[in-house]
């Protein structure tokens, strides 16, 4: 196996370093570079911070094959490095797709499951990993076994958000869910302030609901934004058309504070004040971004930190009051903040979902952020809520035992699977989530 | 019309990217290759993107015995019959040096070998008036140089065979495309030093589907490298016998 030397980063660009990386092109090829040196396994590297990054990886982007596919009952079996872009072109239009998608359809099949990841139903749909039937999981061995919630429910609970600490996701079988339809209806409300935002959301029926926060806006009009509520209504599946791309970084003053400002009153002001109603093909609605592609290079060479955390229902208001002020008072502030509900769905140990709210925002990799990112990290603590692994990139890691409470079993069925820590990546040393050695 | 695809080579991460635009236009696959289980993997995995059929087929280069009974189990394929090559192999130059016979290989992989299976296919095109053959060659067969002029002039063997091959098929309505590569990010490439404007595979198949189209004659993948290769191309000898690019 080949090993290429080269610079290793995750979405946000702030955390980067250098790495061996193998991409086996073929099934015999994995085994092979894991018999070599076993390492942790990563995909599209659409987390944003080191959860991606380890000395030694495995790029699992080449084995991006569908398996098998039931299409009476729509389980699915694909290899890893399948994308849930993929999938969803792939068999959207036979009917079928996943039934919970994050943000960005770019993400692998294994990442969505190393990472538990929710989608704009979460609380209906629950996390990624609960439709995870099973998957075949290679061992620091390079021995694989197929492993589900009920052969080896441990085991499988560990490897579900387990941030690949457990061992190699090859393929998975996943129960896709029925797509009605290749179109949503959305309907796009302003919401004044923080207040508007929750009310509208405790009262939403929607299918999928994501909110969009100004986080320029600051005392009467703190929280305010736009509320997308999305329900399929009829159509045909259209396939995206060509992506374009930010051909490179863009200059520092791209996300300063008066043209984040500036933009944030133009998103705001295109929703006519009565709201507005209109038909979204699939792909528009659940991964926005997905047309530009490096649409992270808007952020400059220095890159980005992301903040994502839960916070339960209880504190919500008085906690979010507290983080959207630090984060104007901070200047700081980016285009790119979302406001959503969770539901209580939670696939794995380290699964990051809770019933409450979840705050996710871009910050500008300056200085400054440091401090801010420690009030933020501070306050979900406090909370009692929990900091998102895949997107966190500034944790304190006194706070993860206390907000990840299963921590422990985790622990142990880890040091059981992979006792050499082979697996371990940078995000995993940094928060020391296997414990001290 | 029905259509089928002979896949030369089919494991390989251009071959994967073609195959899968082959498998959305519902086309009937045959893929060729050595290792089964993967080719099996990605037979499958057309199948599951919309081939019509998707077949593992056991190929090797070196071993043209076996060719006359893969082509029977070609041509029972009705409608319009189509190849792509993908094959080839780029042993370290070093490795070459070493020990001369290692040349031989190379030249069965990514020319005689193919160009027997060719041959033994052109019959059946000039038969039915129709099909399309792709062959892959390289923009290193344009110009000899000191890092891997063994594979270089294997491709440069194919590409003066296809060009003959175009000739005697154009009489009958069958077209032959030949496709120069230049970096593609395949394993091949996969961290060797002085890779740049690497391309995608899934680029490179849609250059190759539009190709197929249009009746390109000669291509480079991406486009550019015509206009690399023609600057290379025309360096006197004198200034090139001196240069390692």
């Amino acid at each position: 196996m080949r090993w290429k030397t080269d610079d290793l980063s995750g979405w946000g660009g702030a955390l980067t370093r250098e790495a061996a990386l193998a991409r086996p092109e073929r099934h015999a090829a994995l085994a092979e570079a894991m018999a070599e040196s076993p390492c942790p396994a990563i995909g599209m590297r659409r987390s944003y911070g080191d959860a991606p990054l380890a000395e030694k990886a495995i790029d699992m982007t080449r084995l991006d094959r569908f398996i098998g596919f039931d299409a009476e009952t729509g389980l699915l079996e694909a290899e890893a490095g399948v994308t849930i872009a993929d999938i969803l072109n792939t068999f959207a239009p036979k009917g079928w797709m996943p039934a919970v998608m994050p943000g960005s359809g770019f993400v692998t099949l294994g990442g969505a499951i190393a990472n538990d990841v929710h989608g704009k139903n979460h609380h209906l749909a629950g996390s990624f990993g609960q439709h995870v039937e099973s998957l075949v999981l290679m061992g620091p061995d390079g021995s694989s076994q197929r492993i589900s919630l009920k052969a080896k429910p441990k085991l499988f609970r560990a490897t579900i958000g387990g941030l690949g600490q457990t061992g190699v996701i090859l393929s998975a079988r996943l129960n896709l869910a029925k797509c009605p339809a290749g179109r949503l209806a959305v309907q796009e409300r302003r919401m004044d302030d923080l207040d508007a935002f929750l009310e509208a959301f405790a009262s939403s029926r929607a299918d999928y609901q994501v909110g969009w926060l100004d986080m320029t806006a600051k005392d009467i009009n703190l929280g305010r934004g736009i509320l997308e509520e999305a329900h399929f209504s009829s159509g045909p599946f259209e396939p995206p058309r060509k992506a374009r791309s930010v051909p490179f970084n863009a200059p520092g003053f791209a996300m300063s504070k008066p043209l984040v400002a500036a933009f944030n009153w133009l998103y705001l002001k295109r929703i006519p004040e009565g709201g507005r109603d209109r038909e979204r093909a699939l792909h528009k609605f659940f991964f926005p971004l997905d047309n530009i592609l490096h649409w992270n290079r808007l952020y400059g060479k220095r890159g980005f930190h992301q903040f994502q955390c839960v916070l339960p229902e209880g504190e919500a208001r008085a906690t979010l009051t507290l983080m959207l002020e630090a984060v104007v008072a901070s200047g700081l502030a980016s285009p790119l903040s979302v406001l959503k509900r969770l539901g209580h769905g939670r696939g794995g140990m380290m699964s990051f979902p809770m019933d409450g709210y979840t705050l996710a925002l871009d910050i500008v990799n300056r200085p400054v952020a440091k401090a801010l990112l420690a009030r933020l990290n501070a306050l979900a603590h406090n909370a009692g809520g929990r900091v998102y692994f895949a997107k966190d990139s500034s944790l304190d890691a006194t706070y993860v035992p206390d907000m990840y409470a299963e921590l422990e079993d985790f622990r142990a069925e880890v040091a059981k699977a992979d006792p050499a820590r082979a697996f371990e990546t940078d995000l995993v040393k940094r928060l020391q989530i296997r414990g001290q050695k | 019309m029905s259509e089928t695809w002979i896949i030369l080579g089919a494991t390989s991460a251009m071959a994967r990217a073609f195959a899968r635009k082959c498998a959305e236009n519902r086309a009937d696959l045959l893929l060729l290759g050595r290792d089964m289980p993967e080719l099996k993997r990605i037979a499958q995995d057309c199948s599951l993107r919309g081939a019509s059929s998707a077949e593992a087929v056991a190929f090797d280069a070196r071993n043209p015995a076996k060719f006359a009974k893969i082509i029977e189990q070609a041509t029972a394929h009705s409608g319009s019959l189509n190849t792509a090559v993908f094959v080839g192999s780029m042993p370290e130059q070093a490795d070459i040096d070493a020990d001369p016979t290692v040349l031989d290989g190379v030249v069965q992989d990514s020319f005689t070998g193919p160009a027997q299976f060719l041959h033994r296919l052109a019959p059946y095109l000039e038969e039915r008036e129709g099909g399309t053959i792709i062959g892959v060659g390289s923009v290193a067969g344009d110009r000899g140089r000191v890092g891997n002029y063994v594979y270089g002039a294997a491709k440069a063997g194919f590409h003066t065979y296809l060009s003959g091959l175009r000739n005697r098929l154009a009489r009958k309505g069958a077209h032959v495309i030949t496709v120069k590569p230049g970096f593609v990010d395949t394993g091949m490439t996969w961290g060797i030093e002085g890779m740049f404007l690497v391309a995608s595979p899934e680029d490179v198949a849609t250059s190759l589907m539009k190709a197929v189209q249009k009746k390109r004659n000669v291509i480079y993948a991406p486009w550019f490298w015509r206009y690399i290769m023609l600057i290379i191309r025309h360096i006197p000898e004198f200034v090139f016998k001196k240069l390692s690019i």
